[in-house]
């Protein structure tokens, strides 16, 4: 059953999922997790541009053209809300379906030339982790590793930046070279998912686990990893379950398992949960029953 | 003949989502219609599963129950604490998996793929025809007329209402009108107005023509009424233009229906007079020179 | 007759208590401050009496009736910030909304609303920037804009969501006198205010407030340190500032 291949692929599922996690972590926390959606869109015409040049589907060529077309966007984002009344929602959508759209021209243009039509870049749509050759996985992982490396590098000063930007610029933080560097990982981290899930489930892996996180604490701390573990077991499982059935695209079963595990912590977390706060509003309420009674008396 | 279906398909989806559209960016909600032209697809796949059939109006209903399902999917996990960008993540992302694990695992054989509903088959439109009242013409122009005169209606009737529950809820809500009912016919709408296109443009050019020709029409207009018409004329142009670049480069029609869109607004964004982000950068540095001229 | 009468209200978010066992009977035709310290939940106050927030306990009459928005006899100004001052429209627009509630559903502003609607432009000073954008209009103006959309809904009870807020010398000024023409009127108007130095000039009645009612009933009556001291938890600084300068005017 474990055969090689799946090994690898399970193994750059999983790390995936922790950089996606801890990544998305603070996407979420600046309220930015659907420009990680208009981003992964965005990656399509680039996909299919470096193909148009270098006429190879070589996965470090092709992700440095996703990864330009999706910088491209979230800066284009900036730059629209931040030169015009239009606010953040009609920004990121604009970008998203228009980026993609051209995607999707040039990609019928890359179909109709002769080998293009066996690019397999169609795949990058939905995802295909469980057929991905050992060369992408190896590419994939050591991204993700990287992603991970980076976030713990830098996590006390994006903690400051993303909570309080004024007071970190007081004490002497770079904060917009921050910025910038906490976008590229975000683009660098869907550009390495996207050969696996997909573009379009993409920005769940950055959305979910770290919705879901929340839900269990207050700390940062804990909800990075919490985020993270969510996002490994999500990319495990999803693995796994989508290599029973030929056919299973590997994407939506990762998101179907993170959306279980966002169902779980929003009912069930002790924190924040859904049934832990109706029982404390409760309790609350009972209290203060009691303290109006005695206050009766 | 066949050009022409096409086109006035083009331009039906042009108009109804460029209406739709003008409320979306108004309300601030235009990626919660990202979220719906997503969540349809689950609709359309259950609706199916259900009936076993393909038929319009079974797409149309199962769509509309997907789109109220987001709409308020959106609203709970809101209400439970959970940012808004954020819980639109979860839900139609979530949705979209659920809706693309059904058909793999119910429809494989059904003519319902992934990539028609992503990219939509407009060149085929002219072939799928209805005949009502004796009158033939394609499924899709029968759909979106029929669904542009639900949207005219609603803005018949409730325009003044609409209009004062996005620009000040909270008086609305002290005047007595029922703000929520309006959110949810409203999202009702665009969810027929998104399955009705789609199945013509895919789900992407819908995003693109609900949001694109209204946010270009937002920089445009001073006025709701002037921005509706505005936004009605940018999506027309922008299907015309895109089919035709799309014939003489042999590429995707609603792909380039959306490029079309893009262009459109990035002509409007750089060089509208006294706005424009050209004409604005153009006066700083002319105000720049004046000041140190002034200084010198 | 009572314009406002609140019984046992009590309002609260989840575990925090905003208002607690909120009692008032406020007669017609006096133009009242509703004054407390940041938090103290006066925004919170009105939403509850416009019946704006689900979990609230405790009944509210207006005119000695249940709050009913089809009566009309209730206008509103909320705060200027709560509106997305790029939406496209002008500013008679905006005061047109104010006649909605008499027009009613599905029905069009005839002649006569668009004439009350510019009449009302005009009694803020504002009938020069009718056809102008709103986006263009500076802070004070657009509160004189939802001013004039309240006197547009031809109410007999005003209430109003820090109206001075962000406000020129001028407008604050053209504001007071519209509010005391509304009193001359027999109209009963409430304000959250949270400057101390000119609530006693401005207001003849007080409603001070922290959560819950410290004090409520005439200025002279209620708007003593004692009572203020109160409300602001010993936080009150100023105090002194705001008693010189009442003893200068």
């Amino acid at each position: 059953m474990l055969t090689g291949n799946l090994l690898w692929v399970l193994v750059g599922a999983i790390l995936l999922g922790i950089a996606a996690g801890l990544n998305g972590t603070f996407a979420f926390l600046q309220k930015q997790s659907l420009v990680g959606d208009a981003a992964a869109h965005a990656a399509l015409p680039g996909i299919a541009i470096a193909y148009l040049i270098f006429q190879q589907k070589d996965l470090p060529i092709l992700m440095l053209g996703a990864a330009i077309t999706s910088a491209l966007a979230v800066y284009m984002i900036q730059w629209i809300v931040g030169h015009s009344k239009l606010k953040a929602d009609a920004a990121i959508g604009f970008v998203l379906s228009v980026f993609f759209g051209i995607g999707i021209v040039l990609l019928t243009i890359v179909n109709q030339t002769g080998a293009g039509n066996q690019s397999g870049l169609n795949d990058f749509i939905f995802g295909k982790a469980a057929t991905m050759a050992k060369s992408d996985l190896v590419w994939l992982s050591s991204s993700a590793l990287l992603i991970i490396l980076m976030c713990l590098l830098f996590f006390k000063e994006w903690k400051l930046m993303i909570f309080d930007p004024v007071f970190a610029k007081g004490i002497g933080l770079p904060v917009e070279r921050l910025r910038v560097l906490l976008t590229a990982l975000t683009v660098l981290t869907i550009v390495t998912g996207i050969q696996a899930v997909g573009i379009i489930l993409m920005s769940a892996m950055l959305i979910i686990p770290a919705a879901a996180a929340r839900f269990w604490s207050n700390h940062l701390g804990i909800i990075l990893v919490t985020s993270a573990f969510f996002g490994a077991l999500s990319g495990a499982l999803g693995t796994i379950v989508s290599s029973f059935r030929t056919g299973l695209s590997t994407g939506p079963i990762i998101v179907l398992c993170a959306a279980s595990l966002f169902l779980i912590s929003y009912f069930f977390a002790p924190t924040r949960g859904l049934i832990s706060k109706s029982l404390k509003k409760k309790a609350f309420k009972q209290r203060n029953v009691a303290k109006e009674a005695t206050n009766h008396e | 003949m066949n050009e022409f279906w096409v086109l006035l398909t083009g331009s039906l989806v042009g108009i109804t989502c460029g209406l739709t559209g003008v409320f979306l960016i108004l309300r601030k909600t235009a990626m919660i219609a990202d979220a719906i032209s997503h969540t349809v697809l689950f609709g359309i796949v259950v609706a199916f599963m259900i009936t076993q059939s393909l038929s319009g109006y079974w797409m149309l209903i199962g769509a509309a129950i997907a789109g109220l399902l987001t709409t308020f999917l959106v609203q709970v996990l809101q209400s439970g604490g959970l940012q808004e960008d954020a819980a639109i993540g979860v839900v139609f992302t979530s949705l979209f998996a659920l809706g693309v694990l059904f058909i793999t695992l119910f429809a494989g054989n059904v003519h319902l793929d992934v990539e028609h509903v992503l990219m939509g088959e407009i060149a085929f439109v002219p072939w799928d025809t209805w005949d009502v009242f004796g009158f033939s013409m394609p499924k899709a122009v029968w759909m979106l007329l029929f669904v542009l005169l639900l949207n005219v209606l609603f803005l018949v009737f409730f325009y003044k209402e609409i209009k004062l529950s996005t620009f000040d809820p909270v008086f609305a809500l002290s005047i007595g009108l029922p703000i929520l009912a309006m959110h949810y016919s409203y999202m009702t709408l665009v969810s027929l107005t998104t399955v009705a296109a789609f199945d013509s443009v895919g789900a992407v050019l819908v995003v693109a023509m609900l949001i694109g020709p209204a946010a270009t029409a937002y920089l445009m207009s001073k006025s709701v009424s002037g921005m509706i018409v505005w936004s009605m004329t940018f999506g027309v142009t922008a299907a015309i233009t895109g089919y035709y670049l799309a014939k003489l480069w042999n590429t995707s029609i609603a792909g380039m229906m959306a490029a079309m869109i893009g262009v459109i607004f990035m002509l409007v964004f750089l060089f509208k007079p006294h706005d424009g982000w050209i004409w604005k950068t153009f006066k700083r540095m002319k105000l720049q020179k004046t000041n140190i001229q002034a200084n010198s | 007759m009572n314009a406002l009468q609140v019984k046992n209200l009590s309002v609260a978010y989840e575990e925090k208590v905003v208002l607690k066992n909120v009692n008032l009977a406020i007669p017609v035709g006096r133009l009242t401050g509703i004054i407390g310290p940041n938090g103290a939940g006066k925004s919170t106050l009105i939403k509850a009496i416009l019946n704006q927030l689900p979990n609230k306990s405790g009944a509210v009459h207006i005119l000695e009736r249940p709050l009913n928005s089809k009566d009309h006899t209730v206008g509103y100004v909320p705060q200027r910030n709560a509106v997305d001052w790029d939406f496209p429209t002008n500013a008679l627009d905006v005061v047109l909304m104010g006649r909605y509630g008499h027009i009613g559903m599905i029905k069009k502003p005839s002649t006569k609303d668009k004439q009350i609607a510019m009449d009302c432009l005009k009694n803020v000073g504002m009938e020069t920037f009718a056809d102008r954008s709103i986006g263009q209009l500076s802070g004070g103006q657009q509160q004189r804009v939802f001013l004039a959309r309240a006197l547009a809904q031809e109410a007999e009870v005003y209430f109003m969501d820090e109206p001075f807020v962000g406000v020129d010398a001028a407008t604050e000024r053209t504001i007071i006198a519209i509010l005391k023409d509304l009193k001359a009127k027999g109209k009963s108007v409430f304000v959250v205010h949270h400057d101390l130095q000119t609530a006693s000039d401005y207001f003849d009645w007080m409603i001070l407030l922290n959560q819950t009612i410290t004090a409520s009933g005439p200025t002279e009556l209620t708007f003593t340190e004692d009572n203020l001291q109160e409300a602001y938890g010993g936080k009150l600084f100023f105090m002194d500032q705001a008693k010189s300068n009442k003893t200068f005017n």
